[in-house]
């Protein structure tokens, strides 16, 4: 049962994959002019660039081959996507776009991580508190204000974060990963600099996410404090701690471990604009200049990389749910 | 099926639906009087002189080239707002075409659509956004309503496929099958009337993507050229710095319009979800 349900997700992430690359590949293709060549022009004609233009036009021909039937073209496009060939950027020539990606990675992740990790946690637990009927009085205007600010996209809060505690108060830096000219090594002072360039932006993807989470967890216990269950450990005396956390909670979690997987598109593409708010070096920012200097490669290879990650995201979040519940791998198989 | 027949004195009893109505149309009313009584011309790069703060000549100041940021708001409104609810109308469309055939048809074809809707929800939209609005040379109002629609149909689908679903084997249905009505006309005179409350909260939350989308897209600078946009605004605040100088009325006042649109948007949903959804109702 449970094999069968992996085989069926592992082939839905394949899916997933085979589509990006082919969107990937055909809509330059599809689009009337040619962006590419339209910049190489450019470069050629305004002698910037910085780098061998006549090497970069070889580069680009011997990519995409363009005297070549359509499915020779796609076929070796594979090939290169296999082989982390992701080509070279046009802006910073000749820096390869693998690169470009690997070297923004760690900080997207790290923050992405972080942030979704305690805005799932805490938003949850103040959703079923939410919707617990023995809580204190002020818990429901202050959830509901949560709830609202989670309506405004990320990077509108960033922006105010910034404004209120970088500018204004100067708590925090205004941008950046990291300051300029710092000795990196394993150390507190780099530790705590990491941490304090992260503060605002991963607190804008906090307060902007908890309350989606809270929302959707409030649902999940009023219907499942309905059930018999529940009344069942009330006649039974158990006390009301007990009954919040392993009767109401533990039920009510299900739905929000799949939510989890369906939003996970939706919070990357709201941490790209807190990281072009926060000049933040994660790939988010990186796609932001990309997209500044028509460097179409980096464009391509983000957005490749991006889809790729939450695919194979979604996938191990998909093998761990049925261990937590077994109805999952029953019901699909 | 009762949540169809809404009677108004129930529409006013709650709150979060009337209160969020109310929000979104005061910025529609905003957005389609603001234009006709106010001059674009101080919207023009150059307009005034640049970087004022608010007085009582600008109200809200003027922007780093000069323009003024009252005029700039509300010509960006009706764009925004035109996008968002084009893109939201054409891929609930497609989403309530979808959801009908897949739940309606089945077989083959459900799991089709069911599959497409699956893996177009696990790519990030932005992503394929971002690709294709770096490759269209010039962008405008309707095609970015297009490009955001053709990313934001599949909660809808979702949706609609799972109540058309639970509809088909009603009783009714059922009886009008047996008495021999034909596919269309089931679903057409059967299934879709009674689908109304669902399309109405779908609606709602595919705007609400859709103008998260399009808002996105025009912060990362990939809007229509030429025309003013909410999102426009606030990219050029960003380009020029407009934060790190303290220029706040700049960038602020376009956040609280976007924010009361959002907050209206969340506020409409759900209010309609508690009508909708009969378990939370009550509780909303």
């Amino acid at each position: 049962m449970y094999f069968r349900y992996v085989t069926r997700r592992f082939g839905l992430m394949l899916l997933v994959i085979i589509l990006a690359v082919s969107i990937n590949f055909l809509l330059p293709r599809l689009m009337p002019g040619d962006p590419v060549e339209a910049q190489l022009n450019q470069l050629l004609a305004t002698g910037s660039g910085g780098g061998d233009i006549s090497a970069m036009v070889e580069s680009y021909r011997s990519r995409f081959g363009l005297d070549r039937p359509l499915w020779e073209q796609y076929l070796s496009y594979w090939g290169a996507t296999l082989r982390l060939d992701l080509g070279v950027s046009l802006a910073a020539y000749p820096e390869r776009v693998v690169d470009a990606i690997l070297a923004g990675l760690p900080w997207t992740l790290g923050l992405l991580g972080f942030a979704t990790l305690v805005s799932f946690t805490f938003g949850t637990l103040l959703g079923g508190l939410m919707g617990w009927p023995r809580v204190p009085r002020w818990l429901q205007p202050f959830g509901s204000s949560v709830v609202l600010l989670s309506s405004v996209p990320y990077f509108l809060i960033g922006m105010v974060l910034l404004y209120v505690f970088a500018i204004v108060l100067r708590i925090f830096p205004a941008g950046g990963g990291l300051p300029f000219g710092i000795q990196t090594g394993f150390n507190w002072e780099t530790i705590s600099a990491i941490a304090m360039h992260a503060a605002l932006p991963a607190a804008s993807i906090i307060l902007a996410e908890i309350g989606a989470w809270a929302l959707g967890m409030r649902g999940m216990m009023v219907s499942v404090l309905g059930e018999d269950y529940i009344s069942l450990a009330d006649a039974k005396g158990l006390k009301p701690r007990r009954i919040f956390f392993w009767y109401a909670m533990r039920n009510a979690l299900l739905p929000q471990l799949t939510k989890l997987a369906l939003a996970m598109g939706h919070i990357v593409s709201g941490a790209i604009l807190v990281e072009v708010i926060f000049s933040y070096p994660g790939i988010g920012f990186r796609l932001y200049q990309a997209i500044q200097s028509n460097d179409y490669f980096v464009i391509q290879g983000i957005v490749l990389v991006l889809s790729i990650s939450i695919a194979v995201a979604m996938f191990i979040l998909d093998l761990i749910y049925p261990l937590i519940d077994p109805r999952i791998a029953a019901e699909e198989a | 099926m009762a949540a169809m027949f809404v009677q108004p004195r129930q529409l006013l009893r709650n709150r979060p639906l009337s209160f969020g109505l109310g929000l979104l149309t005061l910025i529609c009313l905003i957005a389609i009087i603001g234009p006709l009584l106010v001059d674009p011309t101080a919207a023009r790069v150059g307009a005034t002189i640049a970087r004022q703060p608010p007085s009582p000549d600008h109200w809200l100041g003027t922007d780093g080239q000069g323009r003024d940021m009252v005029t700039v708001l509300i010509h960006a409104m009706p764009n925004t707002l035109t996008i968002g609810v084009v893109a939201g109308l054409i891929s609930l469309t497609l989403g309530v075409a979808l959801g009908l055939v897949s739940g309606f048809v089945g077989g083959m074809v459900d799991t089709i659509i069911r599959v497409l809707t699956d893996v177009m929800m696990t790519i990030p939209g932005i992503a394929i956004l971002v690709l294709v609005a770096a490759n269209v040379r010039e962008m405008t109002v309707g095609l970015m309503a297009v490009i955001v629609a053709s990313l934001s149909w599949m909660v809808a689908t979702r949706t609609i496929r799972a109540q058309t679903l639970s509809l088909r084997e009603r009783g009714y249905v059922q009886v009008a099958r047996l008495n021999g009505s034909s596919g269309l006309k089931l679903v057409f005179v059967e299934v879709l009337p009674n689908l109304l409350p669902f399309i109405a909260a779908s609606f709602v939350v595919t705007v609400s993507g859709a103008m998260l989308a399009t808002i996105g897209l025009e912060a990362l600078g990939l809007g229509p050229q030429n025309q003013l946009t909410l999102g426009t605004t606030i990219y050029w605040a960003q380009f020029y710095g407009a934060i790190l100088r303290g220029m706040w009325w700049w960038w602020g006042p376009p956040i609280v319009v976007i924010s009361i649109i959002f907050v209206g948007l969340m506020l409409t949903a759900i209010g309609l979800d508690s009508f909708v959804n009969k378990r939370l109702g009550g509780h909303a």
